[in-house]
This record gives C-alpha cells, sequence and structure tokens, in this order.
C-alpha cells in the first residue's frame, strides 16, 4: 500500500494533477468526544472534462476507495452530483472523507460511468438517471432501479423545475371522496 | 438422461419482490440450472416511499420523526446520522454527555438488531427453537429500550444538538441488571450458533463473498467484515465517544484465526458484536462525564438558527447492518434543500450476486438473510418453467431449506 497523505497532501496532489479544473477544494475538520479526535472531510468541486480522471487518480491513492452513495439537487440552471468517497479505512482515526461535487448543464447533462473503475457505483448511478434525468454514458445496466416502469417518462422526482413530480403531488385536503 | 439438443437446460427463478427473507422489497431473476444457481439478477425499488422528496418540505425537526420511520430496526440510526449532518453545517456543538448517551442508544440497538436477526438466520434453516431463544433475548433489549426512550421501536430519543432523555444514576442499575442477563446468555447462544453442527452444516462454505469483491462492490457492516475488510465507521472516523472507548475492529480470524467470507463468518461477526456491544455500553456508564443533554433545549431557537444555517454536510453512522451515511444541503431556508439517504442495505445488494451464483435453490433464503437484508414477511415466488408458471409460496421455500437441512442430518 502506498503511504498515507494528510488532507492538505490529498488536496495538493489533486490541484497538482488538474490545475484550475479543480473549482475549489476545502477541508473541513470536525471534533467529537471528549478526547477531541478529528473527523476530516474533505469537499471538493471538479470540472466535468476531468472527473473520471479524478476518480483514477484517487484510485492512486487507496486501491479500492470506498463509494458511499453519490448525491444529487437541481440547482436550477444545472445539477451537481456530489459522490461521496471515503478512503484510508482499516486503521483508527485515519479514514478521510472525500465529496466530490461535479457540475452537470442542463441542457447536456451527461456524465462518464465510473463502473469500470468501482463496479459498486451501479446502483447509485442508475439511481441519479431516473431521480434526476441525467444521462450517464456507459452504464452497463440501463434500466430503471428505484422507480416502477409505469411511472410516466420525463418525470423526474429530485427536479424543482417543470420536469419535477410537483404537478403529480396532491394534497390529502384537496382530494375529493 | 442425456438432455436433447432443443432442451434448454437452464430456467428461470424470480423470486420476491416481497419475499420472507427480504425486509426491503427487492425482486430476485435467478438463472437455475437443475437446483443451483447459474446468474443472478437483481432489481430494486418495488416500496420507494419518496422520503427524501417528502424531507424538502419539512424543517429538520420535523425529519427527525420522518426519518425515524425509514426503518423499523435502524430507528435510532436514521434520525442520528441526519442530526449529525445538520449539526455539521450549523456547527453545533454537542455536549460530552449527549456523545455518551449517544453511543448507548446505539450500541443497545445493535444488541437488539443482532440477536433479532440470529432469530431470523436460525429460522432460514428451520431450526425454530433457535428463534424463539433469541426473540426471548431480544425482548428484554425491548424492555430496555422502553425503559430509557419510552417507546420500544420508533424511539423519538434524537434532538439536533444532543439527546432528548438523560440516563439518570437511578436508571443505571436497570442497564447493568439488562447486560448482567445478556453476558449470562450469551454463552449459550454462542454455543449454539458457532458449534452446533447443523448451523454450521448449513452456513460454513455457503455464500461466500470474497475480500476482493467487498472491496470492488462498496459492502459495509458486517458483511464486509466477515469478508476480512476492517471498515466501521465507529473506528474508522470515530463520531459521538467512539473515539475516547476502547474496542476493535470484528472480523471472523479474530475468533477462527481465518476469514472465509461465508454465512457463518457473518454469523460470527455479528455475535462477538453483541458482545463487544455489551462491553460498549459498560464503558459508556463509567466514563459519561456530567452535564448537558443537548446544546439548545428550546426548539424554536434551534429553528431559528437552522434557518439561517447555509451549507452542505455529511452524516455517517455505522448502524447494526453497515454504514448509514446521510448527505444535507441547506440554503438559509425554513427546508433543506437536498436531503440524501442512503440505508447499508443499498451497498449491500450488489455482493449477493457473487454470493448467490452457484448455490442451490434451498439456500437462497439463508444467504439472502445472512448480509441482514431488512427483513419483513408474506409473498410468494413465481416459478416460470417452459412458459408455464406456477407459484411457490413462502412456506414452500421454507419447507426447502428445512428439508436441506434434515437431508445434511441423515
Amino acid at each position: 500500500m502506498t503511504k498515507q497523505l494528510t488532507p492538505e497532501e490529498i488536496v495538493k496532489s489533486f490541484k497538482d494533477e488538474f490545475e484550475t479544473k479543480i473549482k475549489y477544494a476545502r477541508i473541513e475538520k470536525h471534533i467529537a468526544g471528549t478526547k477531541k479526535n478529528e473527523l476530516i472531510h474533505i469537499w471538493m468541486s471538479v470540472d466535468r472534462s476531468v472527473f473520471k480522471n479524478v476518480v483514477k487518480h484517487l484510485m492512486t491513492l487507496e486501491e479500492y476507495p470506498h463509494l458511499a452513495v453519490t448525491s444529487g439537487y437541481d440547482t436550477g440552471k444545472t445539477i451537481e452530483l456530489v459522490y461521496h468517497f471515503s478512503i484510508y479505512f482499516g486503521v483508527r482515526y485515519r479514514e478521510i472523507s472525500l465529496n466530490i461535487t461535479v457540475e452537470l448543464p442542463k441542457s447536456n447533462p451527461t456524465i462518464e460511468t465510473i463502473t469500470d473503475l468501482i463496479p459498486g457505483a451501479l446502483i447509485t448511478e442508475q439511481e441519479k438517471q431516473e431521480m434526476l434525468g441525467i444521462k450517464v454514458k456507459g452504464i452497463p445496466k440501463d434500466k430503471r432501479v428505484f422507480i416502477s416502469d409505469d411511472f410516466p417518462k420525463g418525470v423526474y422526482p429530485w427536479r424543482k423545475d417543470e420536469t419535477g413530480p410537483e404537478k403529480m403531488a396532491r394534497n390529502l385536503h384537496e382530494v375529493k371522496k | 438422461m442425456i438432455p436433447e439438443a432443443t432442451t434448454k437446460t437452464t430456467y428461470q427463478l424470480p423470486i420476491g419482490p416481497i419475499h420472507p427473507a427480504l425486509k426491503e422489497p427487492v425482486a430476485f431473476e435467478f438463472e437455475i440450472d437443475g437446483e443451483r444457481i447459474v446468474d443472478v439478477n437483481v432489481s430494486l425499488g418495488q416500496v420507494h416511499r419518496s422520503v427524501e422528496w417528502a424531507g424538502m418540505r419539512r424543517n429538520p425537526i420535523q425529519i427527525l420523526y420522518l426519518a425515524e420511520r425509514i426503518c423499523g430496526i435502524c430507528s435510532y440510526c436514521h434520525p442520528m446520522a441526519f442530526a449529525l449532518a445538520v449539526e455539521r453545517v450549523a456547527g453545533i456543538e454537542v455536549p460530552e454527555r449527549a456523545d455518551y448517551l449517544r453511543v448507548i442508544q446505539a450500541e443497545l440497538e445493535r444488541i437488539c438488531s443482532h440477536i433479532l436477526w440470529a432469530g431470523v438466520a436460525a429460522h432460514e434453516i428451520g431450526f425454530d427453537s433457535v428463534l424463539f431463544l433469541t426473540w426471548q433475548m431480544r425482548e428484554k433489549a425491548l424492555d430496555l429500550t422502553e425503559y430509557l426512550t419510552g417507546n420500544r421501536v420508533t424511539k423519538a430519543i434524537t434532538m439536533i444538538g444532543g439527546v432528548r432523555r438523560d440516563i439518570t444514576k437511578d436508571m443505571v442499575p436497570k442497564v447493568t441488571e439488562t447486560l448482567n442477563y445478556f453476558k449470562d446468555n450469551f454463552e449459550k447462544l454462542r454455543h449454539i450458533f458457532l458449534d452446533d453442527k447443523t448451523f454450521k452444516m448449513r452456513s460454513q462454505g455457503v455464500g461466500i463473498l470474497t475480500k476482493e469483491d467487498a472491496l470492488r462492490l462498496c459492502a459495509c457492516g458486517p458483511t464486509t467484515r466477515a469478508s476480512g475488510v476492517k471498515k466501521d465507521v465507529r473506528l474508522d472516523q470515530p463520531y459521538f465517544a467512539f473515539g475516547d472507548l476502547d474496542f476493535d475492529y470484528v472480523t471472523p480470524d479474530v475468533l477462527t484465526g481465518e476469514v472465509n467470507g461465508d454465512v457463518y463468518d457473518r454469523i460470527i461477526v455479528r455475535l462477538l458484536e453483541v458482545k463487544q456491544s455489551i462491553g460498549l455500553i459498560e464503558q459508556c456508564l463509567d466514563k459519561m462525564p456530567a452535564g448537558d443533554i443537548v446544546s439548545e433545549p428550546k426548539i424554536p431557537k434551534l429553528l431559528a438558527t437552522l434557518k439561517k444555517a447555509k451549507g452542505e454536510g455529511i452524516g455517517r453512522m455505522e448502524a447494526p447492518r453497515g454504514e448509514v451515511f446521510h448527505y444535507v444541503k441547506l440554503d438559509e431556508n425554513e427546508y433543506p434543500y437536498s436531503w440524501k439517504v442512503r440505508a447499508p442495505t443499498y451497498n449491500n445488494i450488489m455482493p449477493w450476486i457473487p454470493m448467490l451464483r452457484g448455490e442451490q435453490i434451498a439456500d437462497i433464503p439463508i444467504v439472502a438473510a445472512s448480509t441482514d437484508p431488512c427483513m419483513s414477511c408474506t409473498n410468494r415466488v413465481a416459478v416460470v418453467d417452459n412458459g408455464k408458471k406456477y407459484v411457490l409460496d413462502k412456506e414452500e421455500l421454507h419447507r426447502l431449506s428445512v428439508e436441506k437441512t434434515r437431508r445434511l442430518m441423515a
């Protein structure tokens, strides 16, 4: 196994590798317990064009980075995905959480799959496709996963625009008995 | 008999969407050759309840109670992971005593969940007397939960910035009494699960998940630890007061000296974790400092603070089944801008595929149950054989599993 880097070194290694394609990076430190041990969360925003290389670079730091899940939300003009990785688990107090944000324009909301690097990413990629209406290029199983097949096409539950589910939701007091 | 060239040698066996061995409805499509599973396909999402969508229309305090209803067994982990995420966004510091109280509740939930799982696993292979024994023990854990929180299932103990109820001095004897009861009965449980011939026959060498697969498929919790991966958020990135306590990763080699990644190893990990949890609660009772149990007891004031908060945060917790992960984004509004919930089973679905490949139909219940997916009951299995469809109900599949146990014992 390669040497474990400090959070500052991790951020630096990404910045050296991808330069301006890393839009911002910040290190958050939280404390817990009476011994005040530190929890380290790194937040980074990367350009879509280098995203896959960022994941490849991450895999040079830790052979099998753990992908917890991908979050995502609609910001109006864009869709942002947040990939929650963690590395250096297995040694007490050493794990570092890495949250990588990628911005996708709504006019072309596509991103490359990472299932060839991390096979465990499949379900979360499928979920993002159906919930946010993005397209994952090269996804091995292009099917719905959480939403049933009879759910209308072109409605994306997590969108906040006209493709969102608002018109499908009704308040109980408005329903005529 | 030599099959004719035109005969298809494999057939399809769909299991689910709802099935006794699966808590969350999941549909499996098995490719079967005789008794052996050739391939598995998993599809999810039969009861998506739009909890996240509903959460974006509620304030953070209301979400605590919504999050509690995501899962009946992890009814403490979900709101707590959400609270952790919100505290990190809003910069709320949790009092030290609350950190300890949070550990006690988390470990009690783990004991409850693992003992419940042990019973279900015994039931799956037709060992129902063990089911009754374990659930009798679980009853004690539920009684203690009720004593400490006022509720048996949805505990309503979480508050952003702390917990809602203290454990006072006069409550400690009852906690110690229950813990002693577990310690007295633990040996019995260990003997049944780890030394019994029937259990060994049905669980050793079955449903193997290799270390590499566990890592590549991002498995979590006891499922991944049983494959020898040291991954436990309590130790990796200690939250609450876990950083102060003395404990270590539980992998099967602690007991047997080797890692096989089979069902037996997953039983070992869970059993040892029950023992570990008892120890952790005892340590907490010893070390717990005096002080406040919540940073801001006035709810309207807390809500006003949260309304001004802006940013994003994550809350990670080691639930009984693995890591619970919550992501929250606040934008100076009454309701959160975004909320993502990731339950441990979400990541433990993919590992089912390598686990089940090559096993027998009768092993499906115990292998599927061995990752401890959220369990509930009822439903049926439809077997499609040469286009003719007939239905295997819950009892039938259970009977197949019991028969296999009998066959092995004979």
